[in-house]
């Protein structure tokens, strides 16, 4: 009797998420839509002088992702709550905590590699110095799997709740804080010339932390709301 | 704790269990065990808890008191081994509106690690060719569950606990599932069923628990 090994339960929630993503397009290109609307409009309201968008564009890029993100999070686990897809995830043999994993990855890889993908474009729009570009894109890259894994856990929190998105927020926000200082940090001094590395290893182990841990937090909640 | 001498036959062996929800006592104190083989049914009215003593027996619900032993042991000790051989189908039907019958059929099939099942073939005999590419939210509530029935015909499970699994379906659904019930007894499985129907699965007649509506609050 061949048993479904791990990896491949984790593979086929993966894609299965993936399928069901792209035929609700309009749910993943939103946030990515908001995102581009908030970064074009700001030259326009503050006019095009670079000095200043050069210094405000961490900020703008930072904020409008945090904010972006808390967009779709509601949905992550409540379409399939509501179709009973979280109930067989419960049921499978492979522990739960192990199969949010699949969903959290499914979720960056619609929300925050596009981020990383699209980072030179809103470095561009916000004539960013080029040697912040890469400082971006590094803090996007080290600073969204904690975003994607934060926010799992306050989409599985707040399952029973109708209409929980505000509440999601006030979950959240306060522990995205510690990612904005340490990214646009990073990249102010990445535009000056001066050394990152400190607040891309902090970005960097504030990822693996959330990323190792969140997981257990989202299969507690899961069953909680389940039951 | 006590533990349980529980004879190897013993497949889901429910003792002292109790349930309370809402602040009102669903049901107290029942025990019983399902052998290898066996059909039961569980009926009541309404609102008597057949649901939720499903739902814990599969372990999604806890109990307000008392423990589910499966193979002997407590559940949640062979908990992977438990969901190896569970099938649970309840209200909500886990079938995604969002893919086709045939993509639905083709992610439960992956999941549950089951590779000799012709899907066509199946879709046929549940009435659902034609629609195979048809989005699963367009489709009617009967056909909705005969989509989520699809798991039935690929599983490797033993034990299968369904809810309700005759709503929604027309007089040929019926028969067609009775079928596969009867299917899976004759070849050694175990079926805990709810249902307000009394059915007759050819000679088979189940075993019944019966929970009473008990209206007092807490």
């Amino acid at each position: 009797m061949s048993q479904l090994s791990g990896g491949q339960t984790w593979l086929t929630l993966l894609k299965r998420d993936l399928r069901i993503a792209a035929r609700r397009r309009s749910d993943a290109l939103n946030p990515l839509l908001f995102l581009l609307m908030v970064v074009t409009l700001f030259p326009l309201g503050i006019g095009p002088g670079p000095d200043i968008l050069a210094r405000i564009a961490p900020g703008i890029i930072w904020v409008a992702a945090l904010l972006a993100s808390l967009l779709g999070l509601e949905r992550l686990f409540r379409d399939d709550f509501q179709d009973g897809t979280l109930e067989q995830m419960c049921l499978l043999p492979q522990p739960l905590a192990f199969n949010v994993t699949a969903k959290m990855m499914a979720h960056w890889l619609l929300s925050g590699l596009p981020l990383v993908i699209l980072s030179p474009l809103l470095a561009l729009l916000l004539s960013l110095p080029v040697q912040g570009w890469w400082a971006l894109a590094l803090t996007l890259l080290l600073g969204t799997p904690a975003l994607s894994a934060l926010g799992a856990i306050g989409a599985a929190l707040t399952l029973q709740v109708q209409r929980g998105n505000s509440l999601v927020s006030l979950i959240l926000i306060p522990l995205f804080i510690p990612l904005l200082i340490f990214a646009t940090a990073a990249v102010e001094n990445a535009s000056m010339g001066l050394a990152v590395h400190g607040q891309l290893a902090i970005l960097a182990a504030i990822s693996v932390l959330t990323v190792t841990l969140a997981p257990l937090a989202v299969a507690a909640g899961i069953r909680m709301s389940v039951n | 704790m006590t533990q349980v001498t529980s004879t190897n036959s013993s497949l889901l062996h429910a003792e002292q269990l109790s349930s309370i929800r809402g602040g009102r006592v669903l049901f107290e104190n029942l025990n019983f065990s399902v052998s290898v083989g066996q059909l039961w049914q569980v009926s009541g009215p309404n609102g008597a808890g057949k649901s939720s003593l499903l739902r814990i027996l599969t372990g999604l619900l806890e109990p307000s008191s008392g423990a589910v032993y499966f193979n002997g042991q407590p559940r949640n000790q062979n908990w992977s081994e438990f969901c190896q051989q569970l099938l649970f189908i309840g209200h909500k039907a886990a079938v995604k509106g969002e893919l086709s019958a045939l993509e639905n059929f083709h992610w439960q099939q992956q999941l549950s690690s089951v590779k000799n099942v012709d899907a066509w073939e199946l879709l046929e005999k549940l009435g659902l060719l034609g629609l195979e590419d048809e989005l699963t939210a367009r489709l009617s509530a009967g056909q909705q569950r005969r989509v989520a029935l699809t798991r039935l015909w690929a599983t490797k499970a033993s034990l299968w606990i369904l809810d309700e699994p005759f709503t929604a379906l027309d007089v040929q659904g019926i028969a067609l599932l009775q079928q596969r019930l009867v299917e899976h007894l004759r070849a050694g499985g175990t079926i805990i069923f709810t249902s307000h129907q009394s059915l007759t699965l050819s000679d088979l007649t189940p075993e019944k628990l019966i929970l009473e509506y008990q209206g007092e609050s807490l």
